[in-house]
């Protein structure tokens, strides 16, 4: 039963890591695409991030030197993704049940990290096993662990009482929607719950950690703790094929679209691959288009379908 | 009023439209327009356009889409809704927005925090059809269905949508129910972008079924490819309006002004929208008043597509949009001028100095600055001697789109109106964060069948709260009040609600653009060149 356990929780992080380099790729490896930024950008000046301005506020701005601030970039992105600012900013309501759902998200994922530390430095370190960091991390883990399921499910239980009853929400709410909500706070409180009830000698977190980096099988794991983490693995596999896999997306649509305010220099790689693109045959049928499938994006371009139809 | 809609009424055969609106169901407005009895009554749609057309989604009809005949034609039509769908989504028929569009067809979580930024939905009193998120929803589900394999896993988690005739017709229209601001993308928390999608769907239709607005296509970009403008001004037309145009302003600033036309390594090549030469000629006048006084070497092409900033093609159709940017383009390279300047005109911006940007390679790559930048510098320079006082009305300024939330130029204008407008007041919000004129993406001269009273009912509805609200402490006739717009579409729409209104007979708001406020205040021009009379 134990190998169970272990083969579900390394089968849920390899399916999670392959499903994410999947969609990664996916996206990185689309064409650039036209510009399509929205102000403010933050990695302009500081003067103009205030406003909101960019760097066509400067008279032959192509002669002066870009400014891109990495640390105008983190200033906007720290508080978006551990506060969601940006629903407390636009959307005050949702604020409080996204941010704890998300924010004990973060605990646990902390939790998670903690307890891999916990047991698999022992391996290099075995003298760690019984020192005062061990003790400090378990306990450090504990309260986390337990922040974390806490909000987070009292988060889930908030979004799904939103979406059973919000009029607004009615138009996007498919199944799949009530089921991830759900999936989450079984998961979570499976493992919390089992965590908590299970009987005096069974094993914990921190057991089920060292005896899955050390492969001991005389691990012994409650049905319930174990249930919950068999639950919580499938839900960490199943999260990148769905819309919740929008921590990957956003990195896009923030750096690659939003503040994608590169200009195309004469010599460039943007140049190089557009220029490439261009050459792509494209098959729109509207007459006005030329589009033939043999003719390129450069051939539509410097045709004139008025002229054409003059003749 | 019933304010919601569902989503799967979409596909209802009938030709009832999903949604009506009363003046009562809208947005409420300030004094003087505080009650919906003192608003106008909508203009219903004619009878020969409903029996003519597809009009199944609303009040109105902006595209006029032929009834098909028999349902085998409906079937066709279907699947080259179809096909255009599929091709929406490949890189060889749309690189130029496949990654942004995949994102957020993928990734949205129907949160509807851009609900609130949309002024459309704000104004409409929070009708569903209007919600940001209704017609991206649709193409959504479409996608997944139809495109990224479908079955009934995909329908239990994106969800399902009947595709059939009516939903087909309904969702071109609804296209044009959105003036592509892009206010919700900047407040959605993933990223997600429902104006991209309002985009991609115009070009879906127009590029694979030729479907598009009258105005933006036939009598828009297919007239400039034609002529040389939207405007239908040839080269000579446009060159005899200019020297009126100079000779106007001469008699009336008292300089006399030259416009200079073909000038071979001029600095600035300054293309105007060639409507302002038309509608409101003082602006190009100011222009060249402004640009010979600071001793700017500058020049106006005569050739084709030179003398018109206008790209309709950046609101539904990539192909005309290439066409006319690479035009401006070669016309800069071949006079061999040092840049463009973008006159008052907000999607001439965006087109040129943004969207443009990586198609130019090369010598096309002619650097590309906004007027109000090289306007800022003037002004803050000795070059021009000024005198604020006679701007002493209340101003306040419009911020187009295109200008300021999709390309960044916020305070240049600013600082030209703080320094020469005593009386300056901001709306509310402004900068980055305005609402859009209510014309934008095609709107401001769209007005086919009763078009027009839903662009001043609903889509402008935000921005003449925004305007009544900063003018409250003065919003009797005694005091004349200017809208500043320092853009062509902001203009025209502008120009059609006031009058809508009657704002300017009844509480003197009259609206114009920066130059002119320049010029106003320039101590060498004889005083009044804002002449406070309705044009």
């Amino acid at each position: 039963m134990t190998i169970t356990f272990y083969a579900a929780i390394c089968l849920g992080l390899v399916i999670f890591v392959i499903g994410c380099v999947r969609r990664t790729l996916q996206y990185a490896r689309m064409p650039i695409h036209l510009r399509w930024e929205v102000y403010p950008v933050p990695h302009e000046e500081q003067s103009r991030v205030a406003h909101g301005g960019s760097y066509f506020e400067e008279s032959d701005w192509w002669t002066k030197p870009r400014h891109s601030s990495l640390v105008g970039e983190l200033r906007v992105m720290i508080p978006e993704i551990l506060f969601l600012k940006g629903l407390w900013e636009f959307n005050r309501r949702l604020w409080l049940p996204s941010f704890l759902f998300h924010f004990g998200l973060y605990l646990l994922i902390g939790t998670a990290v903690l307890v891999a530390i916990g047991g698999g430095l022992p391996l290099l370190v075995p003298s760690i096993a019984s020192g005062s960091l061990w003790i400090a991390l378990a306990a450090l883990y504990k309260i986390t662990g337990y922040a974390g399921a806490i909000l987070s499910v009292l988060g889930a239980l908030l979004l799904l009482l939103r979406r059973a009853t919000s009029q607004e929400l009615k138009n996007y709410t498919k199944p799949a929607d009530f089921f991830n909500l759900i999936f989450f706070i079984v998961a979570f409180a499976a493992v919390a719950v089992g965590y908590v009830l299970r009987p005096t000698g069974s094993a914990g977190i921190g057991d089920v950690a060292r005896g899955l980096f050390h492969f001991d099988t005389n691990v012994a794991v409650d049905w319930l703790f174990g249930t919950g983490l068999v639950l919580a693995s499938a839900l960490v596999a199943y999260i990148p094929f769905t819309h919740m896999a929008h921590f990957i997306a956003k990195y896009f649509t923030y750096h690659f679209v939003r503040w994608d305010d590169q200009p195309n220099v004469r010599g460039s790689s943007i140049e190089a691959r557009v220029a490439q693109y261009l050459t792509y045959r494209p098959t729109w049928s509207a007459a006005h288009v030329g589009a033939d499938g043999k003719r390129t994006w450069v051939d539509i371009a410097t045709t004139n379908p008025a002229q054409e139809v003059r003749k | 009023m019933n304010r919601y809609t569902d989503l799967r009424d979409m596909s209802r055969a009938n030709r009832e439209p999903l949604a009506h609106l009363e003046n009562e169901d809208l947005m409420p407005l300030p004094v003087p327009l505080e009650s919906p009895a003192k608003d106008h009554t909508w203009a219903p749609l004619s009878q020969a356009a409903k029996d003519k057309y597809e009009c199944g989604l609303d009040d109105t009809c902006a595209i006029t889409i032929p009834q098909p005949k028999t349902p085998e034609e409906e079937k066709q039509l279907v699947a080259k809704f179809l096909s255009g769908l599929e091709k929406l989504f490949t890189k060889e028929n749309n690189w130029t927005f496949l990654q942004p569009l995949l994102l957020t067809m993928e990734h949205c979580t129907g949160c509807q925090t851009c609900a609130e930024a949309c002024h459309i939905f704000e104004a409409s009193g929070g009708n569903e059809l209007y919600r940001p998120t209704f017609r991206s929803e649709v193409l959504r589900r479409l996608y997944f269905k139809f495109v990224n394999g479908g079955g009934l896993l995909s329908a239990w988690q994106h969800g399902d949508i009947q595709l059939n005739w009516p939903l087909v017709a309904r969702l071109a229209e609804l296209s044009y129910r959105c003036n592509l601001c892009r206010r919700c993308a900047q407040t959605c928390p993933i990223g997600c972008d429902n104006g991209l999608v309002g985009h991609e769907l115009r070009k879906l239709f127009s590029q694979e079924m030729g479907i598009n607005s009258k105005e933006c296509h036939d009598s828009g970009s297919m007239l400039q490819l034609k002529v040389g403008s939207s405007t239908g001004m040839s080269a000579e037309v446009v060159k005899d309006n200019i020297a009126f145009i100079d000779e106007d302003i001469s008699e009336k600033t008292g300089i006399e002004v030259h416009t200079p036309w073909d000038v071979e390594g001029a600095d600035v090549l300054l293309i105007h929208n060639a409507g302002e030469i038309m509608a409101w000629p003082e602006n190009p006048g100011a222009f060249a008043l402004i640009l010979q006084q600071a001793g700017v070497s500058w020049t106006l092409s005569s050739e084709a597509c030179g003398y018109d900033s206008i790209n309709y093609g950046l609101w539904y159709d990539d192909s005309q949009f290439a066409r006319v940017a690479l035009k401006h383009a070669q016309i800069a390279q071949k006079l061999k001028v040092k840049k463009i300047v973008l006159g008052e005109c907000g999607h001439a911006h965006k087109a040129l100095s943004v969207i443009a940007d990586r198609l130019l390679g090369g010598d096309l790559n002619v650097p590309r600055e906004s007027s109000l930048t090289l306007l800022r510098d003037i002004v803050m320079s000795d070059k021009i001697k000024f005198d604020p006082s006679r701007n002493n009305f209340p101003v306040t300024l419009h911020d187009p789109c295109n200008v300021v939330r999709l390309m960044g130029v916020v305070e240049p204008q600013r600082e030209i109106v703080r320094k020469l407008c005593p009386q300056f007041r901001e709306m509310e919000p402004h900068g980055v964060d305005n609402y859009c004129c209510g014309g934008g993406s095609g709107f401001a001269i769209m007005s086919g069948n009763n078009f027009q009273d839903w662009r001043f009912h609903v889509s402008g509805r935000k921005k003449l709260q925004q305007i009544l609200d900063a003018f409250a402490d003065c919003i009797g006739p005694e005091t004349n009040k200017y809208l500043c717009a320092p853009c062509s579409n902001c203009k025209g729409q502008f120009r059609d609600m006031l009058a809508y209104y009657d704002l300017w007979e009844q509480n003197r708001i009259l609206y114009g653009g920066l130059v002119e406020l320049i010029v106003n205040a320039t101590v060498d021009v004889k005083p009044g060149f804002i002449d406070w009379e309705w044009h």
